[in-house]
């Protein structure tokens, strides 16, 4: 038998045989996701995914926003009785962990999940399936540490977990367990929305789309994925050892057998520095999408905007080293992660000089509430930039390491470099997903509050970093006279969360009475604004052809389309890598509740783990039924090709 | 907004191999990542043995013939590997069915010689830093054979049952020979880690 001998498929129905009408009802049907909890815990539309994956990510936010607050009220003045030191260990570990792992890195990624597929042009993610497990297994991940916290075995050896801190000799029961299985849980997760969003923008493209129409929000999600590819098995690695020395006695990081500690801290931040860019580049992506939409016109300098994106994915492979100037190495070394540290700085100038030439030399600026935050952005981020320029120089890191200065310094350049433009991102794509706009004058008091109340907060920390306060101190004696800032600096941080009460509360208001949005509020140039407000299941009745980098821009009122897809099974157009010449029409998985299975049985097996090296076994049965219960065909026409 | 027809699309073909088949992005991606977690094993062995004042430390050098044995099966296993691509390239029923059992075969000796390849290390993985480094090289290795003749032997039934009759079926054992690819590779630097580093 050959490849002609093969048994004809039914080659189904046709796109081009309906009619404008029956064609978005044949679609509905076929993308549908189904109603109950079966339905429920099958979903594999990349929206629904991705709201799921908003909505837990901002709940994480809150716990870990309230553990900072409750922080701070302990820091409020010297002495306070309020925390114990053993909770304030814990806190600002579940702190960090969960601003980190369960909030800055899934929600970046889910913001790419929900709006790749349509800004690509394209009717899902690929490997959907592969999605759906991602969100459980986040979940099961991100309850499991923040139950653990409440049963008193939070982790408590700060975000990074150094060795021999959490070894086996001096973190006795299982808080550091956990901490190394959340690690396992959340990149597990992370990776596999990394591999599926990576195949989406290679290989699903619409036609036309080459890779210099490429919407620059896409390719900031992209190189972050490489980066997620590159750097989060370094994390694996490392907590894995980790737990392999806690629970079976083996000596990586012992000293006293021939082990080393120091490898531990080169593996977590080989990870940990490229971490800050896969929650920054993301935000630069939105910066991208944001800022020509409110100027009026394309953006400035794509090309060096598109390598400033690919610089920055390799450079952050090269800085590791920075975060371990106090650890006494060679000084040759210690030079050049200096020298590495500050070249980072010039392709991020650039992308900073690029908007900054779109919004000068643009139509007359729309300030509303996204571009707010833009500006807020630049503000921030800059000025945390510089710090990080200081913070490379040796000598002056030897001096501020450990310090309030440092925590100064990557709060800004996180909140302002991530959180800012994704709040700005926020008000931008949300009537997209709700169909309704958000409330602009509470977007106005939320943007003041949050600007004021942050640089309050964070600002005096650069001060009273200088005068010698340590970071992850529960308290700090009267004598020293750090009470007056710190008390300061509480308000700041009070104002600031009262900031996102604001948000909440806009979010909630509008989702249910905001107004109406219609297709396009902003009048934007790419393709997720061609959709209705919020997309249908298949996204595009017909797929879009691109002629154009703003394709709505390029063309108004009318858009060209392909057309000959089936509608009665769930099939994508797969294109060309480079061109996006159309190439195949590929099947795209059906609903199935096996990768719900997949990650109860991965989840428990993590779990087990902490308790015995034998759930690895005993996990391996559940497991194989699962994936096998996942991949083997049922039959649909989705099955077959 | 009004749609204009500009593209048919109909006559695209409904499955591709190699480069235009998605999954065969998605398989080269989970090498990649994967790949990189060997890299960075392989790298704290090394640094470890660099800092050593002696490597093995406090142990005789594994014996190396189950490793040895385990190379040259696998070593052998690319020539049916390669020659199975071709069959399922040209989507051909009854060689890809005979390729998937003798691929099946290539995985499990392997396998079961990994079996004795634990105790010739010469060393328990909690004796001393060297010794775990070793069960953890080997270890890792192990969990990709396993999880690779595992999913051999779920396609290789597949293709005996009528889900065969498809040529996405075809594409699968395509992309399946492509780990199997990455399994052998990947077990080359590790044989000499292992096995012969120690005896320098």
């Amino acid at each position: 038998m050959s490849s002609a001998d093969l048994a004809p498929k039914p080659e189904g129905i046709l796109d081009t045989e309906l009619d404008a009408e029956s064609l978005r009802r044949r679609l509905a049907e076929t993308w549908k996701t189904r109603s109950g909890l079966v339905g429920f815990l099958s979903s594999v539309d990349h929206k629904v995914i991705a709201r799921r994956y908003l909505i837990t990510a901002l709940i994480f936010l809150c716990l870990g926003g309230l553990s900072a607050v409750a922080m701070r009220v302990q820091l409020s003045g010297p002495e306070r009785g309020l925390i114990g030191p053993d909770l304030y260990n814990q806190l600002f570990t579940m702190h960090g962990v969960t601003m980190m792992f369960l909030f800055a890195v899934p929600i970046m990624q889910a913001v790419g999940l929900y709006l790749v597929p349509l800004m690509v042009g394209t009717r899902n993610i690929a490997f959907p399936r592969l999605s759906a497990f991602s969100y459980w297994v986040y979940l099961s991940g991100g309850v499991f540490v923040w139950v653990s916290f409440f049963l008193n075995m939070g982790p408590d050896i700060g975000w990074f977990a150094y060795v021999p801190l959490s070894g086996p000799e001096f973190a006795p029961g299982k808080r550091a367990d956990v901490w190394a299985q959340m690690i396992t849980y959340t990149e597990v997760s992370s990776l596999a929305v990394a591999v599926a969003t990576i195949v989406t923008v290679l290989k699903q493209r619409a036609p036309g789309m080459s890779l210099d129409r490429i919407p620059l929000f896409v390719w900031a999600i992209l190189v972050t994925s490489f980066v997620i590819v590159f750097a989060m098995p370094s994390v694996m690695i490392a907590s894995s050892f980790l737990i392999l020395d806690r629970l079976v006695g083996t000596h990586i990081f012992n000293p006293a057998e021939g082990g080393d500690a120091l490898i531990f801290q080169h593996l977590f931040w080989f990870f940990g520095h490229p971490e800050v860019y896969i929650i920054f580049l993301p935000a630069t992506g939105m910066v991208s999408a944001i800022v020509p939409t409110f100027a009026r016109r394309p953006i400035f300098g794509y090309l060096a905007l598109v390598l400033s994106l690919i610089a920055v994915g390799i450079l952050s492979f090269g800085l590791w080293v920075h975060h371990m100037f106090a650890t006494g190495l060679p000084k040759l070394g210690a030079s050049f992660f200096t020298a590495s540290s500050m070249l980072i700085a010039i392709p991020n100038g650039i992308q900073i000089f690029c908007w900054l030439a779109t919004l000068w030399s643009g139509g007359p600026l729309r300030l509303k509430t996204p571009l707010l935050f833009v500006f807020g952005f630049f503000f921030i981020f800059v000025a945390g930039g510089l710090t990080g320029v200081m913070l490379a120089s040796v000598p002056l890191d030897l001096q501020v390491h450990d310090t309030y200065f440092v925590v100064a310094h990557f709060h800004y350049v996180l909140i302002g470099g991530a959180v800012f433009p994704l709040l700005g991102a926020t008000y931008y794509w949300f009537p997209k997903l709700t169909g309704r706009m958000m409330s602009e004058r509470l977007g106005r008091w939320h943007f003041w509050l949050a600007f004021i109340g942050f640089n309050a907060a964070f600002f005096p920390m650069h001060i009273v970093g200088l005068w010698g306060m340590p970071r992850r101190v529960y308290t700090y004696p009267v004598e020293l006279g750090w009470g007056g800032i710190n008390l300061f600096i509480t308000a700041g941080a009070l104002l600031f969360f009262l900031s996102f009460v604001l948000f909440v509360i806009n979010l909630a208001r509008s989702a249910r009475s905001g107004e109406a949005a219609g297709e396009n509020p902003w009048d934007a140039g790419t393709l997720e604004w061609a959709v209705s407000s919020p997309p249908p299941n298949y996204n595009f009745a017909r797929i879009p052809v691109v002629a154009h980098s703003e394709p709505l821009w390029a063309e108004r009122g009318s858009m060209p389309v392909a057309a000959g897809l089936r509608v009665d099974a769930r099939e994508v157009l797969i294109s060309t890598v480079a061109e996006a010449k159309p190439d195949l029409r590929e099947k795209s998985a059906r609903p199935s509740i096996w990768p719900f299975f997949s990650a109860l049985s991965v989840g428990g097996t993590f779990l087990g783990s902490i308790f015995t090296p034998w759930a690895v076994v005993w996990g391996a049965l559940p497991i194989a039924v699962s994936l096998i219960g996942w991949f083997w065909p049922k039959g649909a026409p989705e099955d077959e090709e | 907004m009004r749609e204009r027809t500009v593209l048919e699309l109909s006559s695209l073909p409904t499955f591709g191999s190699g480069p235009r088949s998605p999954t065969w992005w998605g398989t080269l991606a989970f090498i990649a990542l994967e790949g990189t977690g060997f890299v960075l094993a392989a790298a704290t062995y090394l640094y470890l043995a660099y800092i050593a004042p002696g490597w093995p430390l406090s142990a005789a050098p594994p014996n190396h013939w189950p490793g040895t044995i385990v190379t040259i099966l696998l070593v052998a296993s690319l020539v049916p590997n390669h020659i199975l691509s071709g069959y399922a390239k040209k989507c051909e029923m009854r060689p890809v069915r005979i390729g998937m059992l003798v691929m099946t075969a290539f995985g499990l000796a392997p396998l079961i010689v990994r079996g004795f390849e634990f105790p010739a290390l010469n060393i328990y993985w909690d004796t001393n830093a060297y010794g775990s480094m070793l069960w953890v090289l080997l270890g890792l290795h192990t969990l990709h054979l396993l999880t690779d003749v595992g999913d051999t032997i779920v396609l290789a039934v597949l293709m005996f049952t009528h889900h065969g009759n498809s040529g996405r079926r075809f594409a699968d054992v395509e992309d399946n020979i492509f780990y199997w690819y990455f399994v052998v590779l990947t077990w080359l630097p590790l044989y000499f880690l292992i096995y012969w580093l120690p005896r320098f």
